[in-house]
């Protein structure tokens, strides 16, 4: 298991650096003056524009900024915003639980729907439900998520009244920030209902968030049981007289599950890059919104960071999600 | 000179029987067949959209502000699916998106192919270090998610639609020189690449003519279905601000600029969005059609 767990870690370590490069890229090859760019102001002194040139560390040979910028990453400092003054990582951490929120959210609702629904249509493969399920989550996976979003907004908060347009909480509710996640937030606090609402403002962006990852996993874990089922071994749990739900819970989706698993950790950098789209509609305040209105109000500093944190979370969870493989599946971990 | 002739026959007769052989395949799934002939109507009115749209895209009915569609109460017959804000007809205007989608879509595949073939069969050819360079530059743009990655290279070159483009194709590199890297390398040790090697082709005869069409049909199937995430992305770009700019009647950019009217003039919004899923649904559809028939593990079973 170490020697596994060391062999992806090296595996993911040129990829860490090549990310830091990409930022670090990033804001030299910004079109016109950096110092301009970075410090938003537009007019200075040829003293301020040297001073500030020298505060960012511009002055100095491109291989010492980048050792320079590694060094600060590696100590975890991931730069300042210009616009708020703060650390990038600060902002970041703030943020984060919020998107974690809802793209948890956004996850459970994909696979409580998603998986059964794929397992659902292989059983009954070629049948009305087999050919209605993929049909459905073939549009799922060809949904402009931004435009679904807005179509529920129309339905659901325009039209039936039935669920809040956008944020996180009621503005009624002042609830202490303990965790970041407001479903355990709410829960520790007194405020009554506070729960319920912070629940009510989950339901639409989940649903949109979890949309394209639901059709993805619908369609694989079909083909992935499809598979399994061909198998001589499920021939033979049938013909033993096994229960179909024996067969199929026990003998089959065990085995599916080790090309589903992977396919649920896939989708971790596609609801990421949902989340940009989902919280710029529902004004979540989250890391997608937040790294927008850094692109947008030219906040490179903050895209930058983001960037590298990003990146860092994504292949954090492939690892984890590397190592769930191993333990589902050993026999990857001695094969290696 | 006969000899050639013959040889030449030889040669169509080949690839008429491979199409056949394709089409056959091909054809057996309906969905497909429909999402290809959806997906030829779509291009045929962007080709002809200034005879099929009824108005100008930008010709602004100032007497006809947000005029509903036609079969809704207070609609007009004049305006098929309404007006928007300034009066101009939605028909008209999502017609003539459809231009702008197909061909954002369409040179994202083409650069991506183009560009990940060339890089792929480097890689495959080289080894070595110009192979793990390669390699590793790939994994990096992977570890970012594809439109926040877009939307950074959006930020360095400026928005618009040709710069949205360029920034989609680089995100979508990678799935195409991986997949010819791997297609290449597999079939560089088979017989026939020996056999062309021994008979003294050089590199680039190997690399272009004997080995890559054999990569090819991995290659198109990863097209057809980038070509629709291209689409979606294109108009998601569009969408936050950093794709075509308005007035350019891109469907994400439709969306975005009708945003403010969604809840008093829904339809403005609503079809849109309809056009980008149809016409994504459309090349998916196809897109799995060409999975199934070129996929030779499925045709034996």
């Amino acid at each position: 298991m170490f020697s596994f767990l060391l062999n992806r870690l090296a595996v993911l370590a040129p990829v860490f650096f090549g990310v830091t490069l990409l930022s670090f890229g990033f804001i030299r090859i910004l079109p016109g003056d950096p110092v301009l760019a970075l410090s938003g102001e537009r007019s200075m002194t040829p003293e301020q524009h040297a001073s500030l040139l020298a505060k960012l560390g511009l002055d100095k040979p491109l291989w010492e900024q980048y050792l320079n910028y590694i060094g600060d990453i590696l100590q975890g400092d991931f730069g300042t915003s210009v616009l708020t003054n703060r650390p990038v990582l600060d902002e970041f951490l703030e943020l984060f639980p919020a998107t974690v929120e809802l793209a948890t959210c956004a996850m459970i609702f994909a696979i409580v729907i998603g998986l059964p629904a794929g397992i659902f249509a292989a059983v009954k493969r070629r049948t009305f439900f087999d050919q209605g399920i993929m049909g459905i989550s073939l549009v799922g996976y060809s949904m402009p998520i931004f435009w679904w979003g807005l179509l529920l907004i129309i339905l659901f908060s325009s039209i039936l009244g039935l669920t809040p347009v956008s944020g996180r909480l009621s503005f009624m509710f002042d609830v202490e920030p303990v965790t970041g996640f407001l479903l355990i937030d709410t829960l520790l606090s007194d405020e009554k209902g506070s729960f319920a609402s912070a629940l009510h403002h989950l339901v639409l962006p989940s649903i949109v968030l979890g949309t394209i990852p639901l059709a993805i996993i619908a369609r694989q874990t079909r083909s992935a049981m499809l598979e399994v089922l061909s198998e001589d071994y499920v021939r033979t749990a049938r013909a033993k007289g096994l229960a179909p739900i024996r067969v199929y819970g026990l003998h089959a989706l065990r085995n599916a599950m080790i090309t589903v698993v992977t396919v649920i950790g896939l989708q971790v950098g596609v609801l990421l890059a949902g989340a940009i789209l989902t919280e710029t509609i529902f004004s979540w305040p989250g890391i997608g919104k937040w790294i927008i209105f850094s692109v947008f109000s030219r906040d490179y500093f903050a895209v930058q960071g983001g960037l590298v944190l990003i990146a860092l979370c994504i292949m954090s969870v492939n690892l984890l999600v590397d190592l769930t493989y191993g333990l589902i599946n050993p026999r990857i971990l001695h094969t290696r | 000179m006969s000899n050639n002739a013959i040889q030449d026959a030889g040669h169509k007769d080949v690839g008429r029987q491979q199409f056949a052989e394709f089409w056959f395949y091909f054809s057996e799934s309906k969905t497909a067949v429909v999402g290809l002939i959806f997906l030829i109507g779509v291009i045929l009115m962007a080709i002809f959209a200034d005879v099929v749209a009824p108005y100008d895209p930008s010709e602004q009915f100032r007497d006809f502000l947000e005029v509903p569609p036609a079969w809704s109460e207070g609609g007009s017959s004049q305006f098929l699916l309404g007006t928007d804000y300034a009066g101009r007809d939605m028909l008209s205007r999502i017609i003539h998106g459809s231009q702008l989608s197909l061909v954002a879509g369409g040179i994202v595949v083409l650069l991506c192919l183009s560009f990940g073939i060339v890089i792929g069969l480097t890689a495959a050819y080289f080894r070595g270090i110009t192979e793990t360079l390669i390699m590793r530059v790939m994994d990096t743009i992977l570890a970012v998610p594809g439109l926040l990655m877009a939307l950074v290279l959006v930020a360095i070159l400026g928005p618009g639609l040709i710069n949205a483009m360029i920034a989609i194709s680089i995100t979508y590199m990678p799935y195409f020189v991986r997949l010819t890297r791997a297609s290449a390398i597999s079939e560089s040790s088979r017989d026939y690449v020996v056999a062309s090697r021994v008979a003294g082709a050089g590199r680039l005869r190997i690399m272009f003519i004997t080995i890559l069409p054999n990569c090819m049909a991995p290659l198109i199937v990863q097209a057809t279905l980038s070509f629709s995430t291209a689409i979606l992305d294109t108009a998601a770009l569009g969408f936050l601000g950093m794709g075509a700019q308005p007035p350019q009647p891109e469907w994400g950019t439709l969306i975005a600029e009708n945003r403010d009217l969604m809840l008093s003039a829904p339809w403005t919004v609503t079809f849109p969005g309809l056009a980008i899923l149809l016409a994504v649904l459309a090349i998916n559809l196809l897109g799995d059609g060409l999975r199934d028939a070129l996929d030779p593990r499925l045709k034996r079973s």
